[in-house]
């Protein structure tokens, strides 16, 4: 067999999003010589998404303010975009892949960053309601821009009040729509924070006015005219003139399974996000990946996995040999206050809430341990908390959980440890 | 109209005019080494961090609390420093260089 050269070498990335995007360029600053093939169903040009559902949907702006790149720098790097385009099909021992239009292409590496969709549940008309859309696509949001465009005093019906639900009620609540927010579980945010911040932002949203509903399950839609009912089984029922799906997301694993990938959750990568094909790598939403500092699997929605994950990618190709170990970090932005959390809350049994004196009375911290371990924090316009907590839970410092309860005193690093070498 | 000069790690130097948008959507839609802006422009990444100038420090505002206490996640942080994504160009800021800190 004749052996290719580097600069022969192709490597395709399927998914042109923040994984997939950052792959290639990452690729190339760690001098990957060969072809660089990144492909996406989407046809535009690769954007950022977590504006969608906040600057983007509130001030209209133009999309070329989100891309990810600069259009010319993929000329510039050599990178092939082939957009509009679907993968249908894998074949991992031929190492080739086939698009939707018959076609296909060879590789010697492959990134799989297929990221996730939305879910839609299975509710009665929900795939006949033609104002009916889910937030995760640019075409998604030009979408309910063009439904409330024309309407005078346009109301909106929101089903599911996590992240992204919440994002959305308050863009759009500030361009005048009046908002419903309708939530399966008894709180907010249930699946993924503390009762302690579903109240919080509950009175944030009733505050500007969002009509907040707990415990609501959608059985149903109907469409009468140009209005829909959203109805619940409990008999309750909502007039929408736009109706938006934010009930969380399913991992676009099915491609990988059918190539025969271990998929369990997501695609199961090793610490150098390599599939359980030596020539295969999978990076963002779609993996399912062991977190060092934590020690279990985890399936991570944000940009900081997909960036950091990509970057391992490259270097990982490139033979190199980084292992991924960063630390969680999301941000969520609503009104004027900004979430901030770091870390991974799941098995706390310790939760301190320290707020600090403010004019907006909105300026306050979460901290989750486990015993003594700090493993997580969420902080809301506290910018401070969540940079000591991440140098925290980075170091493994020991802190003082009863310094960190007196909101007297100052919130640093210092205090937090000194008081715990004095006891 | 303002001019603005970047200065990479790899000491290349970059100038681009701009009248409007953030110093950082200048220098992503440049492509310019060390500027990444992953969080897309919120104060939330700290991946646009450059140091300021001496010279030109009196020209640019102070830093928000906000975007003060991000500062402090990269080790390289000095008196110098700014998150790029929170710099609104005008024409204040024109002749500015800025020193890219990754
Ligand atoms: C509205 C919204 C707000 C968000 N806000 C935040 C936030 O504030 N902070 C944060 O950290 N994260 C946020 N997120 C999450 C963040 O955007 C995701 O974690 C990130 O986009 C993951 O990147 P990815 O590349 O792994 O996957 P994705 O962004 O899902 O991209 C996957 C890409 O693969 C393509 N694809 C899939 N299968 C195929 C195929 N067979 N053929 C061709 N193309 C294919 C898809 O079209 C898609 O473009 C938000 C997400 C949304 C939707
Ligand atoms: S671009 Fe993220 S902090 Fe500036």
């Amino acid at each position: 067999m004749s052996h290719t050269t580097a600069a022969q070498q192709t490597c395709i990335v399927i998914g042109a999003s923040h994984g997939g995007v950052n792959v290639a360029f990452s690729l190339r600053k760690e001098g990957w010589k060969g072809r660089i093939i990144l492909i996406d169903r989407d046809p535009n040009y690769p954007y950022h998404r977590p504006p969608l559902s906040k600057t983007y949907l509130l001030n209209e702006r133009d999309p070329q303010k989100i891309l990810l790149k600069p259009v010319p720098s993929y000329l510039e790097q050599d990178i092939t975009l082939h957009l509009g385009v679907e993968v249908s099909q894998i074949d991992k021992e031929q190492h080739v892949v086939t698009l939707s239009d018959g076609s296909t292409l060879h590789y010697d590496k492959l990134v799989l960053a297929l990221g996730a969709r939305p879910i839609i549940p299975p509710i009665a008309g929900i795939d006949t309601a033609s104002n009916l859309f889910a937030v995760r696509t640019l075409a998604d949001i030009d979408g309910i821009r063009n439904t409330i465009k024309v309407i005078e005093k346009p109301r909106a019906v929101i089903i599911g009040g996590g992240y992204i639900g919440l994002e959305t009620a308050a863009s759009l609540t500030k361009i005048g729509v009046e908002v419903t927010v309708l939530e399966r579980e008894d709180r907010l945010l249930a699946r993924v924070t503390t009762p302690y911040m579903s109240e919080f932002f509950n009175t944030l949203h009733s505050q500007h006015g969002v009509a907040i509903h707990t415990g609501k399950n959608v059985t149903s839609i109907n469409q009468e005219n140009s209005t829909s009912w959203v109805q619940c089984s409990d008999g309750s029922q909502y007039s929408a003139d736009v109706i938006i799906v934010g009930v969380g997301i399913k991992v676009n694993q099915e491609l990988a399974q059918e190539a025969g990938l271990h998929v369990d959750n997501g695609i199961v990568v090793d610490t150098c996000a390599r599939t359980s094909d030596e020539h295969i790598y999978a990076v963002g939403d779609c993996t399912y990946h062991h977190n060092p500092l934590y020690d279990r699997y985890v399936r991570l929605e944000s940009v900081q996995n997909a960036v950091d994950q990509a970057k391992v990618v490259a270097a990982a190709i490139t033979k190199k040999q980084p292992s991924y170990n960063a630390i969680p970090w999301f941000w969520s932005d609503q009104y004027d206050i900004k979430l901030q959390m770091v870390g991974l809350s799941a098995g706390h049994n310790t939760i301190i809430t320290r707020h600090e004196p403010d004019a907006s009375g909105h300026k306050f911290s979460v901290w989750y341990f486990l015993n003594e371990r700090l493993l997580a924090v969420d902080t809301v316009n506290h910018a401070k908390a969540y940079v000591l907590a991440t140098k925290i839970i980075k170091g493994a410092i020991k802190i003082d959980q009863n310094t960190l309860m007196d909101e007297q005193v100052d919130l640093t690093l210092e205090h937090l440890i000194n008081a715990n070498t004095d006891s | 109209m303002a001019k603005i000069t970047f200065i990479t790690r790899d000491q290349q130097a970059i100038t681009l005019e701009a009248s409007s948008g953030s110093v950082m959507e200048l220098a992503v839609q440049n492509s310019v080494s060390g500027i990444d802006g992953d969080c897309g422009g919120v104060c939330s990444c700290a991946t646009c961090h450059v140091h300021v100038a001496p010279k030109d420090v009196s020209k640019i505002g102070a830093p928000s609390e906000i975007e003060q206490d991000m500062l402090e996640l990269d080790d390289n942080a000095n008196e110098y420093s700014r998150l790029c994504c929170q710099m609104e160009i005008s024409e204040e800021l024109d002749g500015i260089v800025l020193n890219v800190a990754h």
